[in-house]
């Protein structure tokens, strides 16, 4: 097994075994404590442009199969893990994780301490890094500096690349898989609805949506179309849908200044539901900022207080930035707080009809404790109908 | 406590919209709470139960609750005086705790503490009213949930009506009901009757002749005539998760086990790993949704449960096998495996605090409302004893039989694996070869024999199946077939496959004359040690030495770096010190010299003979030494125990107990010394390697160990002190052997040197049984002679406790056995003080002991034995360390014995600690083993010098016939009161027998007896009805115990013939749960204990803290 490194851009590196594509791959590095999810993990398009540690020990465990995916493909720039499992054993699997690195031209390494990483992150906080196959200690300092002379992970319009170029419907197609009988399909805007999807219309403003999100609007009965990240408010009003799905995505929010204006527009005219990236521009719409967490909130089990119940959700998390508002900011409820850390997991803004979450209610991967805000929205919806 | 009210500050602060929560939800109405404890130790439920227990109690009390509890066990921390308001030693059953309620009136019981026991006893209490009597309430599980969860129609019903999976099965009470469910059941199926012991008549059919030939012999087999048919789910993959929930409905999994056997082995005797590894998502999610609604359905209120299912790995099919709603043995290894003290948080979660207003106790900065999330592998591996009990079979089936367990941390599997095998201590350095090579032995010589050989050995599950699938991956059997053969999930057999390519590839590269000084030989290692491997292992393979490799290792600067248990994956800083080894390239923990750090090393797993007693030692000597001041630094790799509880020591490291792995922390932690004293054989072994390491032993210096174990030595010492000894010798042959017992005289006593538990023991009466029994002595052994002593018929054994501060010395207590010699004092019941013995004789006994204590300078403690025979005082044997009896007499004399060793070990003398002089007490106690003879069917009850007994209990009252019958009903033995006594007695005890058959008239049971037993007894004018022998024809004494005819068993046996003859007694007693006595002590001491309470049947119970007023 040819040797690799991980490099950090202060210098720090941490020795490894080249996993995956030959090649390098330079990106922000963060880390998940997902203990399984790997596959729906490095096909999130949030993960666009980080190189994804996992706390976990063992990857690759249950290998990878054609379902278990966010995306059409990899989006997250590299993987990094204690161990790599050289066998896929789960009745699912149709390849192992290297072939599925490999064919997706993905660049990782194995053997590395995760959690030594995971402390320098913690400790430290969120650093850009690279992944470079065949390389020893002696390469550090070159390997340093083009890390230093590529785009800092803030300063790329990941958004862009993830978005679909035109706009979709999405229905859901028969497997034949038992755990996961119907994922999702995009189609074209003329072809007739099935059945099933006889309720609303929901335009997704897709920043880099999660399959996931789709595949529950599709099975609450509603009509599914994706749109372009960059349709303006007036294309999409125009479309007459009944509600508006601002869908999670990769990068920083407070570059995207043309989708908050937009966003700004739609206020109003129709209920609004964000998750994650739609959170933070929906935030930013209602006059809220947004902000770099030092190293972000990635993993499966984090505490979310609702503010209404009173109780705690175990939510999937993976966001490095975070919505705040001023003492001043009006008609606006926090309705979900962190509890490990006090940030805002969710709002509303009643008189706009919109709400958003932080976390990720769809999963995929990590616990469904807050299934029911599809719910919401499908509910929310209807009332507007009424 | 710190309490998170409501929220945290730091949220309030940065979110002004939320709004303040309500009212604070502790359960002011309640102000002092009963909390049931679990008992003896038994096969299923061992030590975790007062690790889980004493946690309770500690929470609750330091949250401004009284706190009672009740537990039969002495040799639990739970029942130290000052861990709860009012501590009863009693026995754990309807009639006592109802006189506890009625002296205490607490408001509630917490009965999710102390296993199915506490459970039963619960519901019991709610069955016979006395719950509504006294008004008390059950926290954290209700009556009806407690009915839900075990009532398997219930349960079944529930599940239906949330659409959660089951295996389909059906009773049927005849063969057309039978043949009518088979069709929704399918083949092959699982026929088990009902009511019939170790599964017998159990069978698989995989058709429908088979199907129909099974269910009849099932009907047959069954005392009922019922049988359940159920769906086959072999090869079904066997998960766990450990859940909580509060009384806001938040839940969350604390953790996630999958199971290394697939289904048909029980859980406590799988290998079972953590987290689960071979889970997709989407799958595991499932799981907890589904989770989440059992428990919801059930309605568990608050508190822990285990929920087990099964999974088809050809399909994923999930069904629900059953849930626990209490904590559990997997709930103790989930808190271990995580850092998440489920015990501790499931006590407060009863009271009504939620899950969110707890701190994390690692993070203390964070909520415990989360799921931990571990970037560590676990691994438990069960500690098995089958050598204790010959003629049963090693066969792992759905009863459980291993009777402790082992857990290792590692960052990957193969290397929290191969610590758990050495952690074991069954005398493997990790995946030894077990079977010969090819040609050799039974092994046959040909690949396609070999291959045969393997596939059908791993079908079986047995304690040995790993390294049988070692030794098939070393031979040459692929991945696939190993996993087909041993339907373990192929994953588990890869990972395992790594080790055993790497081992190969190391023996290989050693034969071609690798040597450790090159790079090669230096990537090599660091390669094995990031599996795992020990440096023993190594030492193997390459033909070296231990201590070579270990040299050769940090040499080349590969050494272990240790890493933090922190519920989170280091997300956040951990300020728990719980910390393991593991090969990777960053030291988490690194440490500056520092003064007065002291490391104890615990016992490791439980066995037969080593068990709680010992964790309990080390843990009064981690307190100790906490309270004095030292850093004091913990070593165990016991789950089950509160030694491993990091809230206990100042740092723990959950480590094998090996050579290595302990001398690689001690070169970290730099300790003023090391106490080996209280944890048993295991770390006493260790004396020596780690003397010769330049390691500073604390206490009694070890050299005394080898002074008392060496039969030279230990002949020299009492000569010198003018102490008699049963005559004896040493023998290294059998030929010598034979010698020694011909000059001393047959009956003899045959031992090995450096066991416990009285291994391989056992008392020969002629030449024939010396040469079947001398070779096991002789490999049973830690190397030295076999020791051969003359065997006193009918002598009365004492035991004796010492604690010395190397000038002075002070007896603890002197125990008077029931049984007579020759029964392992483990297994044999003893009175404090002796009920029997003479003054003079006591006084004789002190006063030798206290003369070994001086001339052997103990420092800390010291048991010895004694035989008394006609008045003569004879030494058996000494033992310079903490032993089994040190929690009782410590209970019964109101001092902490094992704390004051470790005070002592540390220069501090016993006038300073205020314990000058022994202390006789105004009670007395009563200790009773218990026996796992229920759990080994074909295994003969009698008692002998090989310890069989895996628990303990204690009786305290004012005399010793109260305090024997308490001891008899917490042990599980209720002494009857009315029905007839079976009687059946060897010549020589005839005489004997006269005042226990009068005290038995006396309290109105009728007297059952063998012919000549009930001639004899008519002759001296006590009313007895004959009974047929069994080989005297039928109606016999058997079926009259199967009938229900006989409510108690007396019998002793003589000569290997009457003990074959009478051995469908004994097992018939057992099977059908009656009391029995085998030895004629054993059944005057019960006698008497009856005739009293007959003459006052009152009951009284009494807490420890008014025993010992402090």
């Amino acid at each position: 097994m040819k040797p690799a490194l991980l490099v950090l851009a202060d210098g720090t590196h941490f020795e490894g075994e080249a996993l995956g594509y030959e090649g390098e791959s330079i990106g922000e590095v963060v880390f998940n404590t997902s203990m399984s999810g790997y596959q729906e993990i490095l096909t999130d398009p949030s993960y666009s442009g980080q190189l994804v540690t996992m706390t976990s020990v063992h990857i690759g465990n249950y290998g990878v199969n054609p379902w278990d995916v966010e995306s059409d493909g990899v989006r997250a720039g590299g993987l990094i893990v204690r161990e790599a499992s050289r066998r896929a054993a789960n009745f699912r699997a149709t390849a192992t994780l290297q072939e599925y690195l490999f064919d997706s031209r993905t660049v990782a390494i194995s053997g590395v301490d995760t959690r030594a990483v995971t402390r320098r992150i913690r400790n430290e906080g969120a650093v850009m890094g690279a992944i470079v196959h065949d390389a020893t200690a002696a390469d550090v300092d070159d390997i340093v500096a083009r890390i230093k002379a590529a785009p800092d992970y803030g300063s790329l319009n990941f958004v862009e690349r993830c978005s679909v170029k035109e706009a979709r419907r999405v229905v859901l197609k028969e497997t034949g898989d038992a755990i996961r009988p119907e994922v999702v399909e995009f189609v074209g805007t003329t072809t007739p609805w099935p059945e099933r999807q006889s309720g609303p219309d929901v335009a997704v403003m897709d920043y880099g949506v999660k399959y996931s999100i789709l595949r529950l609007l599709v099975e609450r009965g509603l009509r599914v179309t994706v749109y372009p990240h960059n349709t303006t408010a007036e294309q999409l009003l125009g479309t007459s849908p009944d509600g508006i799905m601002l869908s999670n995505g990769p990068g920083d929010p407070a570059r995207l200044d043309d989708e908050v204006n937009e966003i700004r527009k739609m206020l109003g005219q129709k209920p609004v539901f964000g998750i994650c990236l739609g959170h933070q521009l929906l935030g930013r719409a209602l006059g809220g900022e947004t902000f770099k967490l030092k190293f972000g909130h990635r993993g499966p089990n984090q505490p979310v207080l609702d503010v209404d119940t009173t109780r705690v959700q175990i939510t999937a998390q993976n966001h490095g930035y975070a919505v705040r508002f001023g003492a001043d900011a009006e008609g606006i409820e926090i309705t979900h707080t962190n509890l490990n850390d006090g940030t805002v997991e969710g709002l509303r803004a009643t008189s706009h009809r919109a709400f958003s979450v932080q976390h990720h209610p769809e999963a995929g991967p990590g616990p469904r404790d807050a299934l029911l805000m599809f719910d919401q929205f499908h509910d929310e919806i209807a009332r507007s109908l009424r | 406590m710190t309490r998170v009210r409501g929220l945290p500050t730091f949220v309030r602060r940065n979110s002004d919209a939320i709004t303040p929560l309500g009212a604070m939800p502790r359960r002011n109405d309640i102000n002092s709470i009963l909390i049931i404890g679990s008992g003896p130790i038994v096969i299923g439920q061992a030590c975790e139960f007062d690790y889980s227990g004493s946690q309770a109690v500690r929470a609750l009390r330091a949250d401004g609750f009284r706190v009672l509890l009740v537990n039969s066990n002495p040799a639990t921390i739970m029942t130290d005086p000052e861990i709860a308001d009012a501590t009863y030693i009693e026995p754990i059953s309807v009639d006592y705790i109802r006189e506890i309620i009625a002296r205490e009136r607490p408001d509630a019981i917490l009965p999710t503490m102390g296993g199915q026991t506490a459970l039963n006893t619960a519901k019991a209490l709610h069955e016979a009213g006395v719950l509504d009597e006294f008004g008390v309430e059950l926290l954290g599980a209700s009556y009806d949930v407690i009915e839900r969860a075990e009532d398997r129609g219930l349960f079944k019903q529930a599940m239906n009506e949330i659409n959660v999976d089951m295996a389909v099965s059906a009773y049927a009470t005849s063969v057309q009901e039978a043949m009518d469910c088979i069709d929704e059941i399918g083949f092959p199926a699982i026929i088990r009757p009902s009511f019939t012991l170790g599964g017998t008549g159990g069978n698989i059919a995989y058709n429908r002749q088979e199907y129909e030939e099974y269910i009849r012999w099932g009907l047959d087999a069954s005392p009922t005539r019922e049988i359940l048919v159920e769906e086959s789910l072999i090869g079904w993959k066997e998960f766990e998760l450990e859940v909580m929930r509060d009384n806001a409905d938040n839940v969350v999994i604390i953790c996630s086990i999958e199971n290394f056997d697939p289904m048909g082995v029980h859980t406590g005797d799988s290998i079972t790993v953590a987290p689960i590894q071979t889970l997709t998502d989407v799958e595991y999610q499932n799981m907890r949704d589904e989770a989440l609604a059992i428990v919801r359905k059930i309605g568990v209120e608050t508190g822990g449960c285990n929920i087990q299912f099964s999974v088809d790995p050809a399909t994923g099919r999930r069904i629900v096998i059953e849930i626990n709603p209490r904590v559990s043995r997997s709930s103790a290894l989930a808190s271990k495996a995580t850092g998440f003290p489920i015990a501790k948080m499931a006590a407060l979660l009863a009271v009504g605090y939620r899950l969110n207003e707890i701190p994390n106790d690692i993070t203390k900065k964070t909520p415990a409302s989360f799921e931990p999330v571990i970037d560590y592998t676990i691994v438990k591996i069960p500690r098995y004893t089958f050598e204790k009990f010959p003629g049963t079979t090693t066969v792992l089936t759905t009863q459980m039989k291993s009777v402790g367990e082992v857990m290792a941390i590692g960052r990957s599997f193969p290397e929290a694996l191969m610590k758990a095998t050495r952690s074991l201590e069954i005398g493997r350095a990790g995946l030894v070869p077990l079977l010969p090579a090819p040609g050799e032995g039974d092994m046959p010589a040909d690949e396609a024999g070999v291959r045969s050989y393997f596939r059908e050995l791993l079908r079986i599950p047995g304690p040995d199946r790993l390294w049988y699938l070692a030794d098939a991956l070393g031979s040459g059997l692929s991945i696939e077939e190993v996993a087909e053969a041993t339907m373990i999930d192929p994953w588990f057999v890869d990972q395992i496959a790594r080790v055993t390519e790497l081992e190969t590839r190391i023996s290989e590269w050693n034969r071609t004359g690798g040597h450790f000084g090159t790079d090669e030989g230096a990537t090599l290692l660091r390669k094995a040690k990031r599996l795992g491997i020990s440096d023993a292992e190594l030492a193997r393979l390459t033909e070296r030495n231990p201590t070579e490799i270990r040299a050769a290792r940090h040499a080349a600067g590969i050494r272990p770096v240790f890493k933090k248990v922190d519920t989170c994956a280091a997300e956040f800083e951990a300020v728990t010190p719980y910390l393991y080894s593991t090969y990777d390239a960053e030291a988490e923990v690194t440490l500056e010299p520092k003064e007065g750090r002291v490391i104890i090393l615990g016992g490791g797993p439980n066995r037969i003979g080593q068990g709680i007693e010992f964790d309990y030692c080390a843990v009064h000597g981690v307190l100790a030494l906490k309270e004095a001041g030292y850093e004091t630094i913990m070593i165990n790799c016991n789950p089950e125990t509160v030694s491993t509880d990091y809230d206990v020591p100042g740092r723990l490291y959950f480590e094998p107990l090996t050579f290595e792995d302990v001398m690689e922390i001690i070169d970290l932690e730099q300790p003023e010394g090391v106490i080996l004293q209280f944890g048993g054989q295991t770390p006493l072994k260790l004396a020596l390697p780690l003397m010769r390491a330049g390691v500073k032993i604390l206490g009694t210096p070890p050299d005394t160990i080898d002074r008392v174990e060496d039969r030279k030595r230990f002949g020299a010492l009492i000569d010198k002190l003018g102490i008699k000894q049963p005559p004896g010798g040493t023998a290294d042959t059998i030929e010598e052997a034979r010698t020694v017992a011909r000059r001393i005289g047959y009956p003899v006593l045959i031992r090995p040197s450096y066991v416990l538990g009285g291994r391989a023991m056992v008392i020969v009466h002629d030449e024939t049984e010396l040469n079947e029994f001398f070779g096991e002595a002789r490999s049973a052994g830690e190397g030295g002679n076999v020791l051969i002593d003359r065997f006193l018929n009918d002598a009365t054994e004492v035991d004796v406790d010492l604690i010395g501060d190397g000038t002075s010395f002070v007896i603890g207590g002197v125990m008077e056995h029931i049984e007579e010699a020759g029964v392992h004092s483990g297994d044999s019941a003893c009175c404090l003080p002796p009920h029997s013995l003479s003054p003079a004789v006591v006084a004789e006994i002190s006063k030798q002991t206290i003369a070994i204590g001086r001339e052997l300078n103990i420092v800390g403690l010291m048991n010895v034995q004694f035989a008394v025979k006609d008045e003569e005082v004879y030494i058996l044997e000494v033992n310079p360390r903490a032993s089994r009896t040190i929690p009782f007499v410590s209970k019964t004399i109101g001092h902490p014995l094992a704390r004051y060793a470790a005070r002592v070990m540390l220069g501090e003398t016993l006038a300073d600690i205020g314990l000058t002089e022994q202390v006789i007490p105004a009670h007395f106690a009563v200790k009773e083993a218990v026996f796992p003879f229920t759990k080994f069917p074909g295994v003969d009850i009698l008692l002998g010098p090989e310890m069989k007994s895996t628990g303990e209990v204690m009786g305290i009252d004012r005399s010793f016939e109260r305090a024997f019958l308490k001891a008899q009903i917490a042990a599980y033995n209720p002494l009857p009161s009315e029905g007839s006594v079976f009687l059946s007695v060897r010549d020589r005890d005839k005489d004997a027998l006269e005042p226990i058959a009068r005290n038995l008239s006396e309290v109105g049971l009728s007297i059952v007896a063998t012919s000549g037993t009930a001639a004899f007894l008519r002759d001296r004018g006590i009313e007895a009805k004959s009974i047929n022998k069994v080989a005297e024809g039928r109606p016999h004494i058997v079926d009259a115990l199967i009938n229900g005819e006989i409510c108690m068993v007396i019998n002793t046996v003589g000569g290997q013939a009457a003990i074959q003859d009478s051995k469908p007694i004994r097992q018939a007693t057992v099977k059908y749960c009656i009391p029995y006595f085998t030895t004629m002590a054993g059944a005057a001491a019960a006698a008497s204990a009856m005739a009293d309470r007959h003459r006052d049947p009152s009951i009284s119970v009494r807490p420890m803290q008014d025993y010992h007023p402090t």
